[in-house]
């Protein structure tokens, strides 16, 4: 068998797909626009559930490849032609053919600073929830812009979800238990440190997610039912916030040292220039569209093109890389392998 | 009646077997989105009228849909219609409308 | 405060306003309460940028405070605006430009209104034909007074007397921007900067020299709300606005208010008078107020005009505290003089703010 497999985007989808493709005996180009692997896990800390260290997540699946995987990193696709099922990779490297094109894109943080109200990129002390992967990865720790520790922090969830005012109606998903999770690592980083969560539903829908619930409960951090209207900056650089605390049916305002913006999981722009390219149509919220939701979700309505991770809407880790390795299966079968 | 010294107590509890629901289906006929709120509680954290008194969008809207229909009558008076609450709504309300539907069906009903 | 940051946003939200050929609008109160803004504008534009103006003497306000207080159906409204715009056209302008807040809010809310209902347009059609006869035509351009003002900010800098600027100190004034809440909040699109962080003010502040401070209430509303204020039970909630506005922006110790709605100056200055007499609780620099000033009144203090020409003395928390600042040329003895010269008479002095020097 000499059959070759393009696969776009070197994310956890990417790799675990790539690793299952070669041990079904294909030959796989892999595309990562970035100089390394590992897509938007190679960001962060520790992840949810279970704390586990998240390079340890992407080099297990990075080592996992064999020697029939081609990696080109640095190396960016821009469009697919496909020819009497034959599938031409125009990208910023050579030309490249495939038998079967697997889009694992993934997606791209949302841009807080559309949220103005809010005040990302003007008000000292507002990050993302990204920024703050980057401060536990470095420092272990949240601190603000001057470089002290925060005594009280502040998360809000869904920004760029579930807000047609942004034009992004749907939930993100992974971000509720990524701010219960980061509100439990500030309580033990730092003891002292006051926590606000405010949401507007807790979707806690994966395995141990509830009981991450709880432990933040158990912790001390503070559950605030509410969506905050703004955030203005203070004198000392410290945040206001203003919400409804919906559970009391009053208004509600704090000030706080840190806020914490739950940014979104957003299409990641090439994902709709290369399904365009291929005749492919993203779905309504602008990820790649799928076959059906239910039995069919790695493929597409081109045959030979299949989509795996969050390129298609967004997912945990968990589930991208169970598409990944659902979609070799099918790739394999599309292939005649099967 | 005899009187024993104390009273029957009535159940302050919603029953929505015997709860009207007029105002509610008049208002969401004329406007859709009186359907969509997501009780964010947004509009009442944004409200220049519910900073001083205890009125809130969001309860309107939903003690509407429990049928306390002449209670929100009187509240929708608290409104201002400054529309900061259509400016923060992330279901994209009409919130002003919704005020104004509300009104409207209280002087055809006379009520 | 990343002033970047700032910037980037008020470079999304650019509005097109037209440059000459204005068809101007009147406010209901403004002429009351402010007199000599209206006057200022009109100067500005016709003697100092040399524009057409063209002020309709048949013209009527837009009955927004009816409607916002619901004596007046938004048909009505409607079709008085339909009037309106219809004089436009028979007068041969088509570049509107309304000088009240609300009136803008109330016009830009019928045109998109309009816009996604074309029955809705076509009944105040019906109805404008039927009481009057005339038939109107969508303006090529609406705009705020202030987005004008905002517009020639530069020109209006090139020809300043004075700059906002302490003289002594060669500091720039600190100064706190008031948007009127129907400028942008219902259509962020309309309004220059957008809704979070509005630029119309604060770009004509920093053209004449000053400094726009931030403080955490800059977005809540003046309190006037018609429906707050007019029923005199509800005052308390309207001054009660005003006061959580004043203690946030009191620690800036800021020189000045500027307001671009005729309702949120008068009542920023108002209530300061209230507040002090009800609560012997004053926000400016030792028993004085805080001035709160239109964006007219601060142009024609910067072109040089005269403050009591300017009606600067209908003001109650006095002005004369900026006008040293500025280093504006002033005679303490006119205030209270009538256009003739004869004498007013002085008003008496409030017992907590501080009135007289
Ligand atoms: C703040 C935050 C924290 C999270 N924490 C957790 C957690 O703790 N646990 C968990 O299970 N999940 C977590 N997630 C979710 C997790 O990040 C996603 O499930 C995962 O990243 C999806 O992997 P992916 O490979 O589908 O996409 P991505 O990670 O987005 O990878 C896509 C890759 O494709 C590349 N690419 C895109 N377009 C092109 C192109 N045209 N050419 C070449 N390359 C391209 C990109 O550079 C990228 O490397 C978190 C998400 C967020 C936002
Ligand atoms: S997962 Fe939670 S925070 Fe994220 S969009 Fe959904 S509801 Fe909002
Ligand atoms: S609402 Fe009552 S029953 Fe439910 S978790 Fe809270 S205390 Fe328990
Ligand atoms: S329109 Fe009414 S409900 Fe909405 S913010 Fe204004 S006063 Fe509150
Ligand atoms: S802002 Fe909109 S969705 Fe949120 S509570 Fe108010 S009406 Fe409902
Ligand atoms: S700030 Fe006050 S006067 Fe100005 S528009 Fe709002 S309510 Fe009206």
């Amino acid at each position: 068998m000499d059959k070759t497999v393009a696969v776009v985007g070197g994310g956890v989808a990417g790799l675990a797909a790539a690793a299952a493709l070669n041990q079904l005996g294909y030959r796989v180009l892999l595309y990562e626009k970035e100089a390394f692997t590992g897509g938007n896990v190679r960001n962060w800390d520790r992840l949810f559930p279970k704390a586990r260290n998240a390079r340890e997540v992407v080099d297990e699946l990075a080592s996992s490849l064999t020697g029939l995987t081609e990696i080109a990193t640095g190396t960016f696709v821009n469009s697919v032609k496909s020819t009497d099922g034959l599938f031409e990779i125009e990208s910023s490297g050579r030309p490249a053919y495939a038998d079967a094109v697997l889009l694992t894109t993934g997606f791209e943080l949302f841009d807080a600073r559309k949220k103005e109200e809010y005040g990302y990129g003007i008000f000292e002390n507002v990050i993302t929830s990204a920024d703050l992967e980057k401060m536990f990865a470095s420092s272990g720790k949240p601190l603000m812009a001057d470089g002290s520790e925060p005594k009280k922090v502040a998360f809000i969830h869904c920004v760029g979800s579930r807000d047609e005012k942004v034009n992004k109606p749907y939930c993100s998903k992974v971000c509720c238990v990524t701010a219960v999770k980061q509100a439990v690592e500030v309580r033990e980083a730092l003891p002292e440190c006051e926590v606000y969560n405010f949401y507007m539903d807790l979707r806690m829908f994966g395995t141990g997610y509830e009981q991450l619930y709880k432990e933040a409960q158990v912790k001390g951090v503070n559950f605030i039912r509410g969506r905050l209207s703004e955030a203005n900056e203070t004198r000392t650089h410290q945040v206001m916030i203003k919400a409804e605390d919906t559970l009391v049916s009053r208004p509600l305002q704090i000030t706080v040292d840190l806020v914490v913006l739950m940014v979104g999981m957003s299409p990641a722009g090439s994902t709709m220039t290369i399904l365009k390219s291929l005749g492919l149509l993203g779905n309504e919220d602008g990820f790649a569209g799928i076959a059906n939701a239910h039995t069919g979700s790695t493929l597409t309505l081109k045959k030979g093109v299949f989509v795996a991770g969050a390129c298609s809407g967004p997912a945990n880790i968990t589930d991208s890389v169970n598409e990944a390795r659902a979609a070799a299966l099918r790739i394999h079968q599309y292939l005649g392998g099967v | 009646m005899a009187d024993f010294g104390y009273s029957l107590v009535k159940s302050g509890k919603t029953d929505l077997d015997t709860a009207g629901n007029a105002l509610a289906r008049s208002v969401s006929e004329a406007e859709p989105g009186f359907n969509l709120c997501i009780a964010c509680g947004c509009c009442v954290a944004t409200c220049s009228a519910g900073r001083f008194t205890n009125f809130g969008f969001r309860e309107l809207i939903h003690r509407i849909k429990r049928g306390e229909e002449k209670l929100m009558i009187a509240e929708a008076e608290k409104c201002m219609l400054c529309g900061k609450c259509t400016l923060v709504c992330p279901r994209n309300i009409n919130t002003r409308n919704i005020v104004l539907l509300i009104r409207k069906h209280a002087i055809i009903k006379g009520l | 405060m990343k002033q970047e940051g700032k910037r980037s946003i008020w470079n999304d939200y650019q509005k097109e306003i037209a440059d000459d050929k204005f068809y101007y609008v009147r406010s209901c109160i403004r002429q009351n309460f402010f007199p000599g803004s209206e006057t200022a504008f009109l100067k500005i534009l016709r003697e100092v940028l040399e524009k057409d103006v063209f002020d309709d003497r048949h013209h009527t306000t837009c009955t927004g405070i009816g409607y916002h207080a619901e004596v007046v159906p938004l048909e009505t409204t409607m079709t008085v605006v339909g009037r309106n715009f219809a004089l436009m056209k028979e007068a041969g302008y088509q570049n509107y430009v309304p000088s009240c807040v609300t009136s803008f809010g109330i016009y830009t809310e019928i045109l998109d209104s309009w816009h996604h209902f074309p029955e809705v347009e076509a009944r105040a059609r019906e109805n404008l034909d039927k009481a009057t006869g005339r038939t109107f035509e969508i303006p090529g351009n609406l705009a705020h007074t202030s987005d004008i003002i905002f517009k020639f900010r530069n020109e209006i800098a090139a020809k300043a007397k004075y700059m906002l600027v302490n003289k002594t100190t060669g500091k720039p004034l600190r100064v706190v921007d008031h948007i009127g809440c129907h400028y942008a909040k219902m259509f962020p699109q309309k309004g220059i900067g957008g809704a979070e962080y509005p630029y119309v003010l604060a770009g004509m502040v920093e053209a004449w020299g000053g400094e726009v401070i931030d403080y955490p209430e800059r977005r809540h509303c003046c309190g006037f709300g018609f429906r707050q204020y007019l029923v005199k039970a509800n005052r308390g909630y309207s001054i009660s606005c005003s006061k959580k506005k004043f203690e946030s922006m009191e620690p800036e110790k800021p020189d000045f208010i500027i307001a671009n709605c005729p309702g949120c100056a008068y009542f920023l200055d108002r209530w300061q008078y209230a507040l002090a007499e009800m609560e012997g609780k004053t926000y400016g620099e030792d028993g004085h107020g805080i001035p709160s000033l239109t964006y007219e009144e601060v142009a024609g203090l910067v072109l040089g005009f005269d403050p009591w020409e300017l009606g600067l003395q209908l003001h109650q928390v006095p002005v004369e505290s900026l006008l040293k600042k500025m280093g504006v040329a002033y005679d303490p003895e006119s205030k209270f003089r009538g256009a003739n010269g004869e004498d007013l008479g002085q008003p008496e002095s409030p017992l907590n703010l501080k009135f007289y020097e």
